[in-house]
């Protein structure tokens, strides 16, 4: 008891004594950085977020320029060994298009005659960094000739940069719907919890009802009531709306179960008879207690955001060119023809799957770190 | 003992709603509480004891206004009157709040796992004004040497603590604003034996030391025993039987106490073996038997025991000295010595 002596010899009780004073914060991180897959998938979130905030500077051409002369060019290969043996710089070959005798379909194959140098830094379409100045530097490319690392699609745009592109609005969508509906989520399910009795009835079945409703169906109705002369960026804040007033019922069911069970908690009855505030006990008390277990929510909920987003783009409700977005992208790949002769334009969906899997690892490891406290 | 009343309570009762179907309406009430009346003086402690669910808990929090009682009156007579506690409203009810504390049965749920011991045991400071930040600190540490932390550890959260550090926590933040009245709801249930006697020599310290009165809720009668002046029993939601523990124990006036303290494990080379087994369930609350409530496993019932409700009354001869049961005089039961 509190005899113990102080001494402290080994490193292992300095650590245990550390531990004594951290923070549900630090013991959530502790615990976090044991489950390994959700570490890495960490960085890769990070990673691909940093490539929505800097798509122009990494995007080696223009998304938007047509190239009449290269659609449905393959992806170019970046290569250190040509016909004069290895090179440490790499490089590409140009496009050299054949016309099949009996087909006569026109394809594209690399040209060994045109090596075009990859640089760094080099000079391309002019954008505005970060929305501050003005620029034409990009973080690669070539400086003549074509480089398309991904190929191009039917007007001959060069996939890669889309994804690029893409991945702003595709990504960003989920992060705006899903505070929307953490908003709708937490006021609601809050009042469900903490008032409970006809409230919480009303709630729940409300709840019970938009999950019976089939989604697809209801995007479709609640895009059709889009105006079709809206411009792309009220679209897509539109898009996020709908998003979110059917993302709002799984976390709205989550704050209310822990206010439910957190109203009954000993220390917050104890709060109560040291005659704290009904505002203390939920700020202080209640929603600390809380708080992990909905970033552990969110972060599982936002890739349902994504694929929501993707899937209405992909069946043409959602988002509509000029936008970039990876289900814009999609579109592109709806036929069969597609994957037969031009697999690249898929590559947009290997970006939703690492991005969406990235999310749910995290989101388990967030999960299982996020109560420190369980005996 | 004799002193000054403190606590008055009178007719306490609390019904919880049963509900059911879609519109919650009510279809019955569990009488967790059922007409009790006791008193409390100045620097004693009572001791409740009774069964899981017999309503013990209830009333230490309808006392404390922890939950509002359905219908009677607990009076608290400070210096300058009585006050009904079961009348007051936001401002009054806070107020009174400094003088009546609870400590928790459960050390673990009962601290805020996402604070420091600092935080938690000055948080009735700042609440209730003290906003002087190495005020509060100072007065932290004071209350945490009172109970035998040591205030370098100050700095911890809960989790670093053991059940019984823990259990002396909870008493220092029930302690911080000078309480003079604290229920003590199972405060040592949770607890190793060993840690049980060091919290109860603790808190009978504390009452020394700070004049406290305790209002003891507990199902282990050798723990009531050992820290109780007078004993309370409760049954099904009323008292059977109120004296002074010496009395209670060695000539007890109702046949559930007397199967209580048959109970009782003891030590003793002389003890004779014959237990008194109660026999069938504790009756629902929500729908408990006529007359007396005990009288379905009462082996001394009559059919007076099932029609008349028995009420509290003095045993002839004590006046401290009350049991509910038609033959309280004429029974001779057996205690323990």
């Amino acid at each position: 008891m509190s005899a113990e002596t102080p001494l402290r010899t080994s490193t292992a009780e300095i650590q245990a004594d550390n531990l004594d004073v951290a923070s549900q914060w630090r013991l959530m991180w502790l615990k976090f950085k044991r489950h390994r897959l959700a570490v890495i998938s960490a960085v890769v979130l990070v990673i691909v977020y940093s490539v929505g905030l800097f798509a122009e500077f990494l995007a080696p051409n223009d998304p938007h320029e047509n190239n009449r002369r290269v659609v449905h060019a393959p992806p170019q290969r970046i290569r250190f060994i040509g016909e004069d043996g290895f090179s440490l710089r790499p490089f590409v070959y140009g496009y050299k298009s054949e016309v099949d005798p009996y087909t006569l379909r026109r394809s594209y194959v690399p040209d060994p005659d045109q090596v075009n140098y990859l640089k760094f830094f080099v000079k391309g379409h002019p954008y505005k960094f970060l929305g501050l100045w003005e620029t034409d530097i990009h973080l690669f490319g070539v400086e003549d000739g074509t480089f398309f690392p991904l190929g191009t699609d039917r007007l001959g745009r060069c996939v890669f940069s889309r994804i690029v592109y893409g991945t702003r609005v595709s990504t960003s969508i989920g992060l705006i719907g899903v505070f929307l509906s953490l908003l709708l989520g937490i006021i609601i399910g809050g009042f469900s919890g903490y008032y409970g009795g006809i409230v919480d009835t009303l709630v729940q079945r409300l709840i019970e009802f938009l999950r019976s409703v089939p989604t697809i169906p209801l995007w479709m109705a609640l895009s059709a009531a889009l105006p079709r002369n809206w411009t792309p960026i009220q679209v897509y804040m539109g898009i996020t709306v709908i998003l979110s007033f059917i993302g709002w019922t799984g976390l709205a069911r989550v704050v209310r179960s822990k206010f439910l069970a957190l109203r009954e908690e000993d220390f917050v009855m104890a709060a109560n008879l040291l005659g704290a505030s009904r505002l203390r006990i939920i700020f202080r008390h209640m929603v600390p207690s809380f708080m992990s277990h909905i970033i552990a929510s969110v972060t599982l909920s936002i890739p349902s955001m994504i694929l929501g987003e993707t899937s209405l783009s992909f069946l043409g409700l959602g988002l509509r060119a000029p936008v970039i977005s990876w289900g814009v992208l999609l579109q592109e790949a709806q036929n069969v023809r597609t994957i037969a002769l031009t697999p690249w334009l898929l590559a947009p969906g290997f970006m939703v799957i690492i991005t969406i899997l990235a999310f749910n690892f995290v989101g388990d490891g967030l999960r299982d770190a996020a109560d420190p406290y369980v005996r | 003992m004799q002193g000054r009343v403190l606590l008055e309570v009178q007719g306490l009762k609390k019904y919880f709603p049963i509900t059911s179907g879609f519109f919650r309406r009510t279809v019955g009430h569990v009488r967790a509480v059922d007409d009790v009346s006791f008193t409390i003086r100045q620097g004693e402690t009572l001791g409740l004891v009774g069964e899981s669910g017999c309503g013990k808990t209830t009333v230490g929090r309808c006392i404390l206004r922890a939950i509002k009682p359905t219908a009677g009156k607990v009076y608290y007579h400070a210096d300058n009157g009585a006050i009904d506690i079961t009348a007051l409203q936001d401002d009054s009810l806070r107020a009174m709040r400094r003088q009546m504390q609870l400590i928790f049965q459960d050390p673990y749920s009962s601290l805020n796992p996402r604070m420091t011991v600092r935080e938690i045991v000055g948080e009735p400071l700042l609440i209730h004004g003290v906003k002087d930040r190495q005020e509060r600190d100072a007065r932290v540490r004071e209350l945490l040497k009172q109970v035998g932390i040591r205030p370098e550890y100050m700095n911890r959260y809960p989790h670093a603590f053991s059940g019984g550090q823990r259990q002396r926590i909870g008493i220092a933040r029930a302690l911080a604003l000078d309480p003079s009245f604290i229920v003590c709801d199972e405060t040592v249930s949770a607890l190793d034996v060993s840690i049980q006697a060091q919290i109860l020599n603790l808190l009978q310290d504390l009452q020394e030391k700070l004049n406290l009165t305790y209002l003891f809720i507990a199902h282990d009668l050798s723990v009531v025993e050992h820290i109780s002046d007078r004993v309370a029993v409760m049954y099904v939601g009323r008292i059977v039987e109120v004296a002074d523990t010496v009395e209670l124990f060695s000539n007890p006036r109702h046949p559930y106490t007397e199967a209580l303290l048959a109970a009782v494990p003891r030590a003793s080379a002389t003890a004779d073996k014959d237990e008194i087994l109660l026999e069938g369930e504790v009756p629902d609350p929500a729908n408990p038997p006529q007359g007396c409530h005990f009288h379905p496993r009462c082996k001394y019932a009559t059919d007076i025991c099932k029609r008349e409700r028995p009420e509290l009354s003095e045993v002839s001869g004590d006046s401290d000295h009350a049991a509910a049961c038609h033959f309280a005089s004429q029974l001779s039961l057996r205690g323990v010595s």
